[in-house]
């Protein structure tokens, strides 16, 4: 009976919550004052571990509760139903275009959509930016210039624009390397 | 069958690095789908993120059912979704099995220290590849603007918008001042 709740829990919170990543969250301290199957800290732990594994965080939290609440099977079951919502809806929307792609109002729209998106990614980097190659915390306490900037992490960014245009090999053996040069140097 | 089998794998390898979530997929995408096996245009990509906001669903896997559907139908968009969920839950279920405090070793934060840079530079080398793909003209160019700069300093105003509410009002802002012209067949 817990499963089938979990399943619908997690169908719902896949529904709802728009834009992905953090959007999931409100619903899972919903989810956590409910059912009890996660506590908050369960949640922030859930964060930082997002933060250090592939993958969403809506997918990882879905699947820590599966675990928790009926071990692997239903660690599985509860992701799968969050992803549901995302594999029916975008289906329906697929058909729609495919049958009104050519149609003049629907090729206006992506003329805005696109420079959203761009926008939306450009915004993604920011975010990603601030955490990993400037300290404002820091900057704020301080109040000296050189501090609002994480050298380190400037000089291996540098490194890796250069070495993206120069050598030919696929981004993932940067994100190898970066995680090497991390651990080494003490990030 | 095979391109089935091919769909699933791909997406699994995706799965298994994109850290940092939905939009660090971009740049993985763009080398591995856009460049290597062309099964999808740069231009498709910019459309299925553009959707996959503002549409229910973490945005990973929109855009994993999307070009999965595009590929091979409703069993290749399954195929994708179900390889992009598969690495991310097997490493959840061994941390929650065995090592709950991952996220607190010392050597976990400097790796992922390092693959923040990392995954920031990639994910500007693909705004900066992508950039003539959606910014056309000067109209394009204010709502790049607008936008970025609302989704970047958005918290921080009184009216916070959610990021859905941009996109959708983009695309409306497209129906009645845009160009067209967006084809991407």
């Amino acid at each position: 009976m817990t499963i089938i709740m979990l399943c619908i829990q997690f169908f719902k919170t896949g529904l709802f919550s728009i834009g992905g990543g953090l959007a999931t969250l409100p619903f899972l301290y919903e989810i956590s004052d409910k059912f009890g199957w996660f506590s908050h800290a369960d949640i922030a732990d859930m964060i930082a571990i997002s933060e250090s594994t592939p993958g969403a965080i809506g997918i990882n939290m879905s699947t820590y509760a599966g675990y928790t609440t009926g071990g692997i099977p239903a660690g599985i079951l509860a992701s799968l139903s969050l992803a549901c919502p995302s594999v029916i809806i975008i289906l329906i929307i697929a058909r729609f275009l495919e049958k009104f792609r050519e149609n003049k109002y629907v090729d206006r729209a992506f003329y805005g959509l696109r420079p959203a998106s761009i926008a939306m990614i450009s915004a993604a980097g920011v975010n990603v930016a601030m955490v990993a190659l400037f300290d404002l915390k820091a900057f704020q306490a301080s109040h000296f210039l050189p501090d609002f900037f994480v050298w380190k992490g400037l000089i291996l960014a540098v490194l890796i624009f250069i070495g993206q245009k120069k050598i030919k090999i696929h981004p993932v053996a940067f994100i190898a390397a970066s995680a090497l040069i991390g651990i080494i140097f003490k990030f | 069958m095979n391109e089935i089998l091919d769909l699933y794998l791909t997406f699994m390898r995706i799965g298994a690095v994109n850290f940092g979530g939905g939009y660090a997929m971009l740049p993985l995408l763009e080398e591995d789908l856009a460049k290597k096996k062309g099964w999808v245009t740069r231009e498709e990509l910019l459309d299925y993120f553009a959707i996959g906001q503002c549409t229910p669903g973490l945005i990973a896997l929109n855009v994993s059912t999307f070009i999965g559907n595009k590929k091979k139908g409703v069993a290749g968009a399954l195929a994708a979704t179900l390889g992009f969920l598969t690495c991310p839950v097997i490493i959840i279920l061994i941390i929650a099995m065995f090592m709950k405090n991952f996220a607190d070793y010392e050597i976990v934060q400097h790796a992922f220290a390092g693959i923040r840079v990392c995954v920031c530079v990639l994910i500007i080398q693909a705004v900066l590849r992508l950039w003539k793909k959606a910014v056309v003209d000067r109209t394009t160019l204010i709502l790049y603007l607008v936008i970025f700069f609302l989704a970047v300093f958005g918290k921080h105003l009184i009216f916070a918008v959610p990021t859905a509410v941009l996109v959708i009002a983009s695309g409306v802002f497209g129906v009645f001042f845009g160009k067209g012209g967006g084809e991407s067949k």
